[in-house]
């Protein structure tokens, strides 16, 4: 199918493009930017004018929720809502029920997210069995089903021997490895950030150091084994600032940032609104400046949704009882544009930390539109508002502490292998 | 954010916590509970306050000694009390405490009484029956977690007020776990809105929450100084699952360290009162000779206690 695309603003954040070009789609790949290519004819023309043409977000962390919980969503309404966001790439976490720990289960989740024909899939393999951090599990298989990192979800890993195991046995083979800091035994049982608003409502509190004493420790492993990892879900100021001296230090470590973080701490629980309890948990206003303005200097390399499904159940329960998470994969473009609006970055730049970057971290060429590439396209509307409402969510996951709020960035359409999956 | 407490015209609606809620709210209720103190000096101990109006005892976690001032309070306001025990109800077959809520607001219930072990259940539970058109159905928090035990905070207030006459002038000491206690968080708010000049926590730092200065509060780990000038003392129940927790060695050494006994008493001013919210473990934080003696006023708190009850319920009802 040939898919014109003209009078759009072309941005592509890689190449460094930033102007009023059409877009030429043939045979699922970008043909040409700016000059039709010899003898062309589309079959369909979209006229682009007043929105930006960019390549197809890349979501580092959405759960699809399958196998395993498909009563909180499933494939077919996750895969709708990812590319009603623009997102044409997404990475899952290994927190499935069972975890992805064999390469059966992966190869499974690789060929119905196939069968879909919406974003592509890249899940993420799990780095113990079971995840209970006991065992390694067969790095090498998963890769070979398809795993692009291995990772430990939000399940603690207490045992620093087999941490340092798991990353060594990494490096030898290049894998990567995605890890959330979180000591296993400070703040168990916590849901709030330990600060004022934890102590006003009574609700049991984990501390910034629970983050900074896990990065630490992940830091100095990284350094013996050479391993490439990247911190997932950034959450506090101090963490931050070790990032950055690591970095400076010339360590090969990346971290990203859950858009939530950007926008909410912990001031807005309010009264115990369960849309709020996330993990890592909001934390206080100035850990909130420190993540917005390290995603702005480069400390932070991107942003991801952690689109984290809960169905109501979950969340109509008192706070402590509720189960975290935010649906967020509709969301990350909107809280992107917002953030950069705030810290008054360029859209191009705003928009690398969910197309380049991201794709950088997972080792894939893509993230950009080169002539050649997969076509994998989102045409968005920066200046049109909506509101946050359950209609306006394909996804089955309704909790999010946005409700009721309006928020910048519409997608108008999506493409994916050259392929129009979403309209509006 | 609306408090969710007061309605429109700003009447007291539900009773969830001390925070917030404006100083003449408070002194509303101080000061309604005082003729209902001499109703338990009367033969025929009722007034028709209530009447017709069911007070449902929702009890999620065990307590013998506040649900029955609750129920108490209640009957004397001439209301009928249904007590549910929801150990044995229909939460242990999986039933979500919302449903439970709507299946008794489905039986005409007027009002809940609410303890919890969650912190933020009563406000759930409010938020849930306002959002569904309910807002004639009141609740009342009977402590969640160790988020708030608001009538507790007002007994303890009442008390105060009634041996000290004006806060402005006093020095309040919260001794113990103050990391675990709602009725320290709502004693806390409660001083602070009436304009309680200082108010001091003295425990170990293990046991004091991390943002306690933000609340006005004076941290003391020294229980001895911390003393120093005080015109009341307010002491907290020990839990023994504190020594499980690492939270602390023994029981014993925390007596040595913040036991109130009557050489620590000493260093308060000579008229100081003593409180405690019971029940008390007698050698863990307090010494018998002082929870008996002259200055202590922890029987007398009791008493209190149902008035102050019989206050909130009567005006939470009429709003």
């Amino acid at each position: 199918m040939k898919i014109e695309i003209r009078n759009g603003r072309l941005i592509d954040p890689k190449h460094g493009i930033d102007r009023t070009a059409t877009l030429f789609v043939a045979a699922g790949k970008v043909a040409a930017i700016g000059e039709a290519p010899a003898g062309w004819n589309a079959n369909r023309t979209i006229d682009a004018a007043g929105l930006v043409v960019g390549p197809g977000l890349i979501d580092l962390s959405a759960r699809l929720r399958e196998p395993g919980f498909e009563y909180k969503a499933t494939l077919e309404s996750e895969m709708e809502a990812a590319v009603a966001g623009g997102v044409t790439s997404l990475a899952c976490p290994p927190d499935t029920d069972p975890p992805l720990d064999e390469p059966g289960l992966v190869e499974m989740l690789k060929h119905r997210a196939r069968s879909l024909n919406k974003a592509h899939v890249y899940p993420v393999g799990a780095l113990s069995m079971g995840l209970r951090g006991e065992a390694l599990t067969e790095m090498g298989e998963l890769a070979e089903a398809g795993c692009v990192a291995f990772s430990h979800a939000d399940q603690p890993l207490a045992d620093t021997q087999l941490l340092y195991r798991a990353m060594q046995y990494a490096a030898t083979f290049g894998y990567r490895v995605w890890l959330r800091p979180q000591d296993a035994h400070i703040g168990k049982g916590g849901v709030a950030h330990d600060g004022e608003v934890a102590t006003r409502l009574g609700l049991p509190a984990v501390p910034a150091s629970a983050e900074t004493i896990a990065l630490a420790t992940i830091i100095a492993l990284a350094r013996e084994t050479g391993v490439r990892v990247h911190l997932c879900r950034l959450s506090t100021a101090d963490g931050v600032a070790m990032m950055r001296a690591a970095k400076k230090d010339g360590l090969a470590v990346t971290c990203d940032v859950a858009a939530h973080h950007l926008h909410l701490c912990d001031v807005d629980i309010g009264w115990f609104n369960a849309q709020c309890h996330l993990v890592p948990p909001l934390r206080g206003t100035r850990d909130r400046a420190a993540l917005c303005a390290g995603l702005a200097d480069g400390t932070i390399d991107l942003v991801c949704s952690d689109h984290t499904p809960v169905d109501d159940d979950g969340k109509q329960v008192p706070f402590g009882e509720s189960e975290p998470g935010a649906t967020g994969l509709e969301l990350l473009l909107p809280l992107t544009l917002k953030w950069a609006a705030g810290e008054k970055v360029a859209l191009p730049a705003a928009l690398a930390r969910i197309t380049a970057q991201p794709a950088a971290i997972l080792g894939l060429d893509a993230g950009h539109l080169a002539v050649g590439q997969a076509a994998d396209v989102c045409i968005f509307d920066p200046a049109a508002h909506w509101v946050v409402e359950p209609q306006a969510l394909r996804s089955q996951g309704k909790n999010t502490p946005f409700l009721g709020l309006e928020v910048p960035g519409r997608v108008r359409y999506t493409l994916v292998s050259g392929q129009i999956v979403f309209e509006h | 954010m609306r408090n969710p407490q007061l309605n429109a015209d700003g009447g007291l609606t539900h009773l969830l916590t001390l925070e917030g809620l404006p100083a003449d709210v408070i002194r509303q209720i101080l000061d309604t509970a005082i003729p209902f103190t001499s109703i338990a000096m009367r033969d025929v101990k009722k007034v028709p306050l209530l009447r017709g109006k069911a007070v449902f005892n929702l009890f999620f976690e065990n307590s013998t000694r506040t649900r029955t001032t609750f129920e108490i309070a209640a009957k004397r306001l001439s209301a009928d009390v249904i007590n549910l025990n929801i150990g044995a109800s229909s939460t242990s077959k999986g039933e979500t405490l919302l449903d439970t809520v709507d299946n008794l607001v489905a039986m005409n219930a007027d009002m809940f009484v609410v303890r919890h072990a969650q912190s933020g259940a009563p406000h759930l539970i409010a938020a849930h029956l306002n959002r569904t058109g309910r807002n004639h159905v009141h609740v009342v928090n009977a402590g969640d977690g160790r988020h708030a035990h608001p009538t507790q905070g007002l007994l303890d207030l009442f008390t105060i007020r009634h041996y000290k006459r004006d806060f402005r002038n006093l020095t309040v000491a919260i001794v113990g776990d103050v990391l675990h206690s709602r009725v320290a968080r709502s004693l806390i708010h409660g001083l602070t809105t009436v304009g309680t000049p200082e108010v001091r926590a003295i425990g170990p730092q293990t046991l004091l929450p991390t943002a306690l200065q933000a609340l006005g509060v004076r941290v003391f780990n020294d229980m001895r100084e911390g003393l120093k000038g005080c015109d009341v003392i307010v002491m907290l129940r020990l839990q023994s699952e504190r020594m499980r927790g690492a939270l602390l060695p023994s029981a014993g050494e925390f007596f040595k360290h913040y036991g109130l006994t009557p050489d620590k008493l000493a260093m308060a001013k000579p008229d100081a009162i003593v409180m405690h919210p019971g029940p008390m473990n007698r050698g863990v934080e307090i010494d018998s000779a002082v929870a008996d003696g002259e200055r202590s006023v922890i029987l007398p708190q009791v008493t209190f206690g149902i008035a102050v009850r019989m206050a909130v319920l009567s005006i939470v009802a009429g709003n």
